[in-house]
Order: structure tokens, then C-alpha cells, then sequence
């Protein structure tokens, strides 16, 4: 259901280009489990966001569910993602002035649930990620490993079918990131379709297949 | 949590940037309606003066020469009553009221003082509606600041005639004299005066005014003219004359309809009035342009540094789906919420600063003016939207990852 053609990214730097993804095949049915590696700078984090349609290519075409992403306009490919797509990103991107319920509930908000529904899913999914003594936080008065669960429990408001997650257990010590991981495994056990940047060898192995990126070229791995 | 939810939380996590960009809206409105309010009251305090003074046009014999505005119709000259007719049947705008008037000199018990034939408003009326025509079937309103609509009450004869130089009614053998006639000849009320041949009933002595209208004895017209076989002659026409169209050249107007004459204004309270108010106005005009500029400037500078320092967190809302109506509208709705603030608070703060410094800085009492409400709040709400919306709108156009700083 994910599929990506010839996919090729590249910046203009100060009059050079640099070339962060070249020529992408790659496809990924419902209920995959896909962990991509690869040494930082290599363009795990731009094929990520490409598959989750905050990041226009330069070539090719990324599908979801058949439907060519970046040849819907900006609204309705926000439209697409606020349905079908969960982004767990790298450094979080909380809200800083809005409480963990207040970010919980900001897909609720956009998908114009009411307040009620929006309280009750929100403390909810609170729970489910152990964290429903702190409500009423805000980010910076919450810990990292704590952001991190606020940013899971987001991810998870709209119901998405496809979760990515950008080195979700990057800044956690083992022991969170184990759980973590374990939350991914949920996840895709309810039959998400998740994508995961790793750097986390155990992680990876988790995955039911792992892509390599080298200087921006996939070689897949096993699976 | 609702749109509303999210504008309100951020403008009270970041009120500092905000503070500046208020200040220049809530401060440029307090300065306009602080304006308007001195200015309307002080044009309303000019419109009550020149109705204390009664008349501020004189129509003089072509010779007159004008010492005094008050002894101004005391001249040999004279010329035919025909011209008041001429003056009510015309189509001018702005004539409150006609008032002609002959003077005689006279002589009582070895004294000299004036008598002042006039004609009561029943019979000019009367004569007015005769001829089917004339300034008092003009609509009422006129320019409206003359007329003693505030007054419920009519006031007394006496008042009547000493503030506009108009009574009602007048019998041919009746009198009224001035106070200072009263002490010199010792007559009051009710008293006969025989004067140049002729006995009259006095029916009022007149409030002291300070002015020469204090030796007068004030006849009816018609009996005067009879008195001195002049005819039906007059030397003097006094006009009440809305301000507004005396600027705008009523007194040449008259002269062109009556180009035998001599037709001045009280022009030192007019003009330095008129032009203390056309200051008043100008200035408010430079002030509406100021605080459209520097008002609109400072929302618009601080939408965009606003946008830039949210980028991040727009990119996030857009990347959880967020389309660019929810952008704009956020944005959108912070600058309604601070233009409405600003008007309103300008609106307070103007009028609280018009009600005490008025009275220092213009010599006038000042009431706050409610109408200025609407005015004030659409005003700033206006500025605070439009300078709102290219930020807002070059805010949705953010690829979300672009402001993310990751890739
Ligand atoms: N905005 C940009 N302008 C120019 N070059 C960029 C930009 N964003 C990313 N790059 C380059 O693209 C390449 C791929 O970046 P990317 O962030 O995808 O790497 P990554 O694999 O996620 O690395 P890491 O593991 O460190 O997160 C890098 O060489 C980077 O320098
Ligand atoms: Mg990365």
C-alpha cells in the first residue's frame, strides 16, 4: 500500500546540490513492519517524511493506497495525512504551550471531533502510554522519555493506518527504549502498517524487514 | 479544544512580543477618539456661544460702518423693509432667523436712549406664510445647532429676547426696556413710558446684559415706523446663520441678493471658532493616517516575526493535518482578538483622557460618546485584519517540513 517510484531528493545548497535520495523503488503492503538504517546523513529521515507526505520529491511519485500524494494539492494531501498517517518525530514536535491532553487532542480538534470526545479519546490514549497523572503538563515540565510517550499517544488520535516514527528511541535510555519498541510491535500487531529509523540495532531486528540507505541509495536488506 | 483554544494559549504563552504591537493600536485609538470627543464637544460649545451672541450677521445700510457689534444698527440710514421679505422668499440654506429692526434715537426725562422698533415672530410669520414662502416653512432641522431643541422648557420673553433677539408677541402699545432704563427713569413692569408722543404699556424689563441693548426701549416695528413717517424702512437686518454655511459663503450670497446693502459677520467668533475646529478636524485626519500607518505596521511586523518563530509548530499542525484555513484562521482570529481589545480599550482610555483633559486643554466640559464605540472597535479590529492576513496566508503556504529543520 506504500510504494514509492524513482523517487530522487535533492537540496540546493549555496549553488551546489546535494543530493540526499536517488532513484527510491520501494514497496511496503498493509501490515508491514519496516526498519530503515544506515549511517546519518544517508537520507533515512527524507525518505520518511517523503512516505509521509510532508516533503514534495524532486522526481518520481510516492503512492498510498494508489493514491499519488504529491499530485494532490497541499490541502488535500493535509487532508490525506490528518486520516491516514501517524508521524513520530524525531525531536517530538510538541506544542510547547498546549498541556499533554491539549497535543493528544489536536488531531481530535482537526478532525473536528467534539470537546467531549476529544477529552475522553485524549486521557484515554494518555493512559494506554502511562501517562495519565500528567494531564495537565506542559512539555518543558515533562521528561524527555515523557514527551516521547505524549508524542505516541498523539500519533495514535487519529487511528492512522500507517504509523512512521523518525529514531523514536533515540534519546531514551535502553530500558524505555525497549518499551518503546514494544509499542511499535503493538502497533503494527493491530495491523498498522509502521515504518521506523532506527540506529538501534535490536530495534531493527524487530522488524519484520529492514531497508539500508547508503549515501542515499536504498539497498535492501534482508527481508 | 477548539481554535479559539489554541490563538488564546499562545498569545498568553508569548503576551512580551505582543505587548508592543497592542500598544501601538491601543494607544493610536485612544489618541483619535480622545480627538473626536474634545472636538465634537468643542464644536458643540462653539455652536452654544454663537447662540448666546443671537445674531452673527448684520445687514447694514451700504454706508454703515461697524464700531460696535451691538450699536451697529444705530444709524441715520435706512432701507426698505422689503429686503427681509426678499431674504425669506429666497432659496438660501442656512438662515435661522430674520430679525429687521429700526433705531431712533429718543429722549426721556432729559435722558438719551434708543428706541428699537422689532417685529415679533407671529407677524413675521404670519407675513412669511403670506407670501408662501420663507425661512420658517423651511424644514426645522436647518443646521440644527441654533434652535433650542435641548430646551423642554420655553424659555421666558425676557431670555428669549436678550439670547436670540426674537420675542413672540409684541402689542403695538407694548414696551420693553433695558435694565439700565429701569434705574435711570425708575419705571418697571406694568409702568407707562411716554415716549416721542406716544404712551406704551412696559410688559418686561430685560435681564442686564452689559451691553448697549441695557439702555434700549424695544417697540413693536410697525409703531416705530409710524412714530418717526419713514415709511416701512428698517436699518438693520440681523441673521442668525448657521456656521458651517457662513463658511461656505452665505454672507456673499446675501450680499449678491441684496447688493444695496452692507452685510458683515461676527467674524472674529466665527472664523477663530470655525477655524479652531477645522484644526481639530485636520488634526484628527493627520491622526487617523498616523495610526492607520504605525498601528498597521507594527500588527503586520509582529504577525511576521510571529510566523517565523512559529514555524516549527504550524509545521507540526500542518504535518497532523492541518489545512490552511486552520492556519489562517488562527492567525486571523489573534488579530481580531487584538484589534477588538485595542478598540475597546482605546475607546476607554480616549474617552477617559477626553472627559479629564478636555476641560484643561479646550475650555470645555466633555462627555464620553458611546457612538464612538463602533466606530473605534471597526477601526482597529479593521487594521489588525488586513495586517494579519499576508503573514497569515504566507504562513499556510509553509511546507511543513521546511520549517521542521530536520531534513
Ligand atoms: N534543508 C537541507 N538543505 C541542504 N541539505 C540538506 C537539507 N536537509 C538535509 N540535507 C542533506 O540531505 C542528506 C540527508 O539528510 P537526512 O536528514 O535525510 O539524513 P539522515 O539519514 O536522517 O541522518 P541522521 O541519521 O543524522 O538523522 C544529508 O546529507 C543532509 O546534509
Ligand atoms: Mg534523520
Amino acid at each position: 500500500m506504500l510504494r514509492m517510484e524513482g523517487v530522487c531528493k535533492s537540496y540546493n545548497h549555496r549553488a551546489s546540490t546535494v543530493t540526499a535520495l536517488r532513484d527510491a523503488n520501494v514497496t511496503m503492503d498493509r501490515g508491514d513492519y519496516v526498519s530503515i538504517v544506515g549511517p546519518s546523513g544517508s537520507g533515512k529521515s527524507t525518505l520518511l517524511l517523503m512516505l509521509g507526505g510532508m516533503l514534495s520529491p524532486t522526481g518520481g511519485r510516492v503512492f498510498v493506497d494508489g493514491r499519488s500524494l504529491y499530485d494532490m494539492t497541499p490541502n488535500a494531501r493535509a487532508a490525506f495525512r490528518k486520516e491516514n498517517i501517524g508521524f513520530v518525530f524525531q525531536t517530538f514536535n510538541l506544542v510547547p504551550y498546549l498541556t499533554s491532553l491539549e497535543n493528544v487532542q489536536i488531531p481530535l480538534f482537526l478532525a473536528g471531533e467534539d470537546e467531549a470526545t476529544q477529552q475522553d479519546r485524549a486521557t484515554r490514549l494518555l493512559e494506554r502510554v502511562g501517562l495519565d497523572d500528567r494531564l495537565d503538563h506542559k512539555p518543558s515540565e515533562l521528561s524527555v522519555g515523557q514527551q516521547q510517550r505524549v508524542a505516541l499517544a498523539r500519533v495514535l488520535a487519529n487511528d492512522p493506518a500507517v504509523v512512521l516514527a523518525d529514531e523514536p528511541t533515540g534519546n531514551l535510555d535502553p530500558e524505555t527504549g525497549r518499551r518503546v519498541i514494544d509499542f511499535f510491535d503493538e502497533l503494527n500487531d493491530e495491523g498498522r502498517t509502521v515504518v521506523m529509523v532506527t540506529h538501534d540495532p535490536r530495534a531493527a531486528e524487530r522488524a519484520k524487514r529492514t531497508l539500508r540507505l547508503v549515501e542515499g541509495s536504498v539497498i535492501n536488506g534482508q527481508g | 479544544m477548539k481554535l479559539r483554544t489554541l490563538v488564546w494559549r499562545e498569545i498568553f504563552e508569548r503576551k512580551n512580543q505582543l505587548a508592543t504591537s497592542f500598544l501601538a493600536i491601543f494607544l493610536g485609538i485612544t489618541a483619535i477618539v480622545a480627538i473626536k470627543n474634545i472636538t465634537f464637544y468643542s464644536e458643540k460649545a462653539v455652536a452654544r456661544e454663537l447662540d448666546a451672541l443671537g445674531a452673527n450677521i448684520l445687514v447694514l445700510p451700504k454706508s454703515a460702518t461697524v464700531q460696535d457689534y451691538y450699536s451697529a444698527d444705530m444709524q441715520d440710514e435706512t432701507f426698505p423693509e422689503a429686503y427681509v421679505t426678499r431674504l425669506s422668499l429666497s432659496d438660501l440654506q442656512g438662515l435661522d432667523n430674520l430679525s429687521p429692526k429700526l433705531s431712533v434715537p429718543a429722549e426721556v426725562k432729559g435722558r438719551r436712549l434708543t428706541l428699537t422698533g422689532i417685529l415679533p415672530k407671529s407677524e413675521f410669520q404670519a407675513k412669511a406664510m403670506w407670501e408662501g414662502a420663507g425661512i420658517f416653512t423651511r424644514p426645522e432641522e436647518g443646521c440644527g445647532e441654533i434652535a433650542d431643541v435641548p430646551d423642554v422648557f420655553k424659555p421666558p420673553v425676557k431670555e428669549t429676547l436678550v439670547r436670540t433677539r426674537i420675542i413672540d408677541d409684541l402689542g403695538p402699545e407694548e414696551a420693553l426696556v433695558g435694565s439700565d432704563i429701569e434705574a435711570l427713569l425708575g419705571v418697571g413692569e406694568g409702568d407707562s413710558l411716554a415716549l416721542l408722543g406716544r404712551t406704551f404699556k412696559i410688559s418686561a424689563v430685560l435681564p442686564q446684559t452689559g451691553t448697549v441693548d441695557d439702555s434700549r426701549v424695544f417697540a413693536h416695528l410697525h409703531t416705530v415706523q409710524a412714530m418717526t413717517d419713514q415709511g416701512a424702512v428698517i436699518n438693520a437686518i440681523e441673521i442668525v446663520g448657521c456656521c458651517e454655511e457662513i463658511s461656505a459663503g452665505l454672507v456673499e450670497k446675501i450680499n449678491k441678493l441684496l447688493p444695496d446693502a452692507k452685510v458683515v459677520t461676527v467674524t472674529q467668533v466665527v472664523d477663530t471658532q470655525v477655524k479652531t475646529n477645522q484644526m481639530m478636524a485636520s488634526l484628527s485626519t493627520v491622526f487617523l493616517v498616523i495610526i492607520v500607518l504605525v498601528g498597521g505596521a507594527s500588527i503586520a511586523n509582529y504577525m511576521y516575526a510571529n510566523v517565523f518563530e512559529r514555524r516549527r509548530e504550524i509545521g507540526t499542525l500542518m504535518a497532523l493535518g492541518a489545512g490552511s484555513s486552520v492556519i489562517v484562521r488562527m492567525f486571523m482570529l489573534k488579530g481580531l482578538l487584538l484589534g477588538l481589545v485595542g478598540g475597546v480599550g482605546g475607546y476607554v482610555l480616549g474617552t477617559v483622557f477626553a472627559v479629564t483633559f478636555g476641560p484643561r486643554v479646550a475650555g470645555i466640559a466633555v462627555m464620553p460618546m458611546p457612538e464612538l464605540v463602533p466606530w473605534a472597535v471597526g477601526l482597529s479590529v479593521g487594521i489588525a485584519l488586513v495586517a494579519s492576513c499576508l503573514p497569515a496566508r504566507n504562513a499556510a503556504c509553509l511546507d511543513p517540513c521546511a520549517t521542521f529543520g530536520e531534513v
